[in-house]
């Protein structure tokens, strides 16, 4: 039976409730099907062999080796690319298989199949690759200097922009600058890349079972490389365990289609954690510096800065990634002038891409550093410096874009600011050594604990920017009281499958909405990325629905003789406004089915000019963090006791999975700030390990008291905005100002401009 | 030497054969038995996506040798429940919001289980430190904190009157 909420009127299982994930009980019970998990008779293993070295010339590869180990059915190199031989997002640049060169150390240079792992693993062992080690380019400075030869034909400069603003000799009464470093992040998302290719029986073609952020995105270059028409090449989502940027690009996905097509049977890979480390693109390692110009009071006058991103050995999304940082860099506050310089370069390094904030996590580290010692220049406080400059609606960017999104910025500071301190004792001064920075297992010691606080502040665009042609497409059956919505949204965890059937249920009055197959027989629905699929599928499966809606209308007004205009959903009921007529959206229905496919667009974006100016984002999101830590100066130990945080959320279409991505975007905001980096050496990566690379674990984790800000965004379709990304990205510099903060007590004086802040960086 | 050997799991005998020694709990679990729903994300012992039970006793099967669960129970996921049907503690994780790519959710619900069966007051702190062995990078895990809280919750409340029960299995 559905019981109505009488508080609030709302029907269980619609927009503004929180329901539940229709794959939740196959998740718990593990009959969810992860591409991980995609077994079929018949298949064999496919495994990688990729370069050991960050740059050399490939003098020869001798692969009858891997031929003579029994088991083997292909050993495929670059002279078996039958299509395109190169990839990539924005510009395919990135070989399917190293043919000449190697650029970064974990490039595929061959791939192998066979019927146990262990046998594709001896197999890989006996290709014999004779390598020329050549010099590798390392250092960003130097590839913007032009100091080493391109180490690609397309040039070792992967973007550069300026932005200059407003006068760009204005100068403040107060000035504090400083330089800014991120370390490498990984996704670490925990289902490792799979692929299950099928080749089409007696055909040429593929169908591709694969954990993808944008299946159809995948589709045209996966066809392309193939030589195959890409109706010919047809992608199946499978089940995705976590994605956060780092299934944007393509990994396994050509491969795995080669293989089957080559031996004429399906092929799995999958990547081993080592593998997965070196196998998909990482957050772009940067150093910023920025000058603030500010009067006496603390008002934001000019702000100057210079952003460099490493984007290791091929482009991938870099170009976006720096235009995402550079056009942030005033954060959310308002800043007349600015001139900004922008460098994404080529390196041998680990290429880089999308992750979680895209390239506004750098630009928050550094502008949110940089409010607190304008702050203190200033003599004021953390939230007064920000509360002075934030941002409102309709103030102009300094790429003189006019902010038109709802922007609650001071709205949040006072919200999270009114959130309760935590009531638990300065780490372990209760005598219970759980609660000591580090632990039990520590040698920390309760007198040298500090308590501080801290605050991060930002602003993220939303949607895809610089005149990209942004679209979802859905499609809506009604059939009985039955809804059935098809769309290629990739759902990867953030909770689509719920948001859909609940926008399902509230425009079309029904209660069972089943959602089809998620594949590329439908339009592109875009990629599950820059937290934009609540506005752009939502949009599209609201669309979709509406026009379903209009056609039952008119169905049920030509029987009964009304105006459409009158009738309503009201429940699960068609209803005359101005009459009597009531009727179940089952019985209205009778016997038909009303069928709509929408494709929904936001609106357009332009390209930046060559002085940074131009309308290239669609919206803007915001957040404040506030966070409490407790800090052994001496052993540099970090507790992260408290995140206090106000979203800008539009409206809440489902609270709890707004909570969900709150908790969790924090969770990878403080592995960045106090745990999480790949350590490389000499392009070499040292940690690809879960041993090596850390994780927030529950027992790092704080708790999380959150405020969500609703004004709902009359340009988005349903009000709400995306929230997947601001959680993680304020709230890292929340975390590093809250460590200032603590040493600050105990007398220590420490910029942390690094991050992640390591126990040396706090205690040496 | 034998062809075969036989593994004991969710209450049925399995027969594994030709099988290469070397191979994982988790491996022949997954690839020869079919029991997909144990997952494997690092392979080393830190994540917990790959928890079953062996005697009762939370296993990583990564870095279990799968003979060595020979003359032993295991338990997966799939055997906490019939098909449809959730446990308490795998329904509180689909109510209280902890699941959402669910690619750590197997390990965690075999090691909530292992947990409530151990120490059916755990709270807070408790909690924590028990299931600190286990990843998740989606949630933050406030959720799932609050999903194990509210089992545990309930479980209390239901066996209030035959608490002398505890403990039996
Ligand atoms: S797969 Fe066994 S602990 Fe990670
Ligand atoms: S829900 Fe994705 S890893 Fe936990």
């Amino acid at each position: 039976m559905i019981v109505t909420d009488t508080r609030t009127g709302r029907r269980p299982g619609t927009l503004g409730d929180s329901a539940v994930r229709p794959d939740g009980v196959a998740k718990v019970q593990g009959t969810f099907s992860f591409s991980s998990d995609e077994q079929i008779d018949g298949c064999v293993f496919g495994a990688t062999l990729r370069s050991p070295h960050p740059s050399a010339r490939i003098v020869s590869i001798d692969v009858s080796g891997a031929w003579k180990v029994s088991g083997v059915e292909a050993v495929l190199t670059a002279e078996d690319v039958p299509g395109n031989a190169t990839y990539g997002l924005v510009v395919a640049d990135q070989p399917v298989f190293a043919a000449d060169v190697v650029r970064y150390v974990g490039e595929p240079v061959a791939v192998v199949a066979a019927d146990h792992p262990e046998t594709c693993q001896r197999a890989l062992a006996a290709i014999r690759v004779d390598y020329e080690v050549l010099e590798p380019l390392l250092d960003p400075e130097v590839a913007i200097r032009g100091e080493h030869p391109d180490i690609h034909p397309d040039g070792n400069i992967l973007r550069h922009q300026r932005i200059v603003h407003g006068d760009p000799d204005a100068t403040g009464d107060v000035m504090v600058e400083g330089t800014y470093e991120l370390g490498m992040q990984d996704q670490a998302f925990l289902g490792l890349e799979a692929a299950l290719a099928i080749p089409e029986p007696g055909g040429g073609g593929i169908e591709l079972h694969i954990a993808t952020q944008w299946l159809h995105e995948d589709r045209r270059q996966i066809a392309a490389c193939l030589g195959l028409p890409e109706p010919k090449v047809r992608l199946v989502l499978g089940g995705v365990g976590g994605a956060f940027g780092a299934r944007e690009d393509i990994s396994l996905q050509v491969h795995t289609c080669l293989l089957a097509l080559r031996i004429g049977r399906p092929v799995r890979i999958q990547y081993s954690r080592r593998e997965s480390f070196v196998g998909h693109v990482h957050r772009h390692p940067a150093r910023i510096w920025m000058r603030h110009h500010a009067t006496t009071t603390g008002q934001i006058v000019k702000i100057e800065a210079r952003f460099v991103f490493d984007g290791g050995a091929y482009a991938s999304t870099s170009s976006p990634v720096l235009l995402n940082g550079i056009t942030h860099t005033q954060g959310p506050y308002r800043c007349p002038n600015a001139v900004v310089d922008g460098w994404a370069v080529r390196t041998n390094n680990l290429p880089c891409g999308a992750m979680r904030g895209f390239g506004v996590v750098q630009a928050c580290f550094a502008h949110e550093s940089q409010m607190d010692r304008l702050a203190e220049a200033c003599g004021l406080g953390a939230v007064e410096i920000r509360l002075r400059n934030a941002m409102r609606t309709g103030d102009t960017l300094i790429t003189g874009q006019v902010v038109e999104s709802v922007a609650p910025v001071a709205r949040c500071i006072t919200e999270a600011d009114a959130l309760p301190l935590p009531e638990e004792p300065v780490g372990g001064r209760d005598g219970d050594p759980m609660r000591l920075p580090g632990g039990a297992g520590r040698t920390s010691d309760a007198e040298h604990v500090h308590r501080g606080i801290g605050w991060g502040v930002s602003i993220k665009n939303l949607m895809y920017s610089e005149g990209f042609d942004d679209f979802a497409t859905a499609r809506c059956r009604l059939s009985g009281g039955v809804v059935t919505l098809k769309f290629a949204t990739a759902e990867v965890g953030q909770g689509f499958v719920v948001i859909a059937g609940q926008i399902a249920r509230s425009v079309l009055g029904v209660d069972e909405v089943r959602l089809d197959t998620v594949d590329t027989d439908i339009g592109s629905s875009g990629s599950t990325s820059a937290s934009r699929q609540t506005w752009m599928s939502g949009g599209a499966v609201d669309a979709a629905c509406r026009k379903v809606r209009e056609r039952l209308f008119d169905h049920v007004a030509a029987q009964h003789g009304l105006d459409p205009l009158r009738l309503a959903i009201d429940g699960t009921d068609v209803i005359d406004t101005m009459g009597t007529l009531r009727l179940a959206v089952e019985d209205a229905v009778m016997g038909r089915e009303f069928d709509e496919t929408v494709e929904f667009r936001h609106r357009p974006t332009e390209d930046l000019d060559e002085n940074g100016q131009g309308n290239c984002h669609t919206a803007f999101a915001f957040a404040a963090h506030r966070a409490v830590v407790d800090v052994d100066a001496e052993l540099g130990l970090v507790k992260v006791i408290q995140i206090a945080t106000a979203q800008d959320v539009g409206r809440a279409l489902n609270p709890l999975s707004v909570l969900g991505q709150i908790e969790g975007g924090i969770a990878q905001g403080l592995g960045l700030a106090v745990m999480e980096e790949i350590v490389r050496n000499a392009g070499y990566v040292r940690n690809a390990s879960f041993t090596d690379y850390l994780l927030p674990t529950s027992l790092d984790m704080p708790e999380v008291v959150v405020s969500l800000v609703e004004e709902p965004d009359p340009q988005a379709p349903l009000g709400a905005k995306g929230v997947g990304e601001p959680p993680c990205i304020s709230s890292t510099p929340a975390i590093v100002a809250a460590i200032r903060d603590a040493l600050r007590h105990a007398g220590i004086e420490r910029r942390l401009d690094r991050v992640p802040v390591r126990p040396s960086d706090i205690a040496l | 030497m034998p062809e075969f050997y036989e593994l004991q799991i969710n209450g049925s005998a399995h027969d594994v054969h030709d099988a290469w020694l070397g191979e994982s709990l988790l491996y022949v679990l997954r690839e020869r038995l079919g029991f997909t729903g144990t997952k494997s994300a690092c392979e080393e012992g830190e994540c917990g996506s790959c928890s079953v039970l062996v005697d009762d006793v939370l296993v990583c099967a990564c870095l279990a040798l799968a003979g060595s669960a020979t003359g032993k129970t295991v338990t997966t996921v799939e055997g906490l429940a019939a098909t449809g049907t959730p446990s308490d503690v795998q329904q509180a994780f689909v109510t209280a919001g902890a699941v959402q790519c669910g690619f750590c959710t197997p390990g965690l619900i075999v090691a909530a289980h292992a947990l409530l069966t151990e120490s059916p007051e755990a709270t807070g702190q408790e909690i924590r430190e028990a299931l600190s062995g286990n990843v998740c990078r989606c949630t933050g895990y406030g959720r799932i904190l609050e999903a194990v809280a509210a089992a545990a919750r309930a479980r209390l409340a239901a066996g209030a009157g035959s608490i002398d029960d505890r403990g039996e299995t």
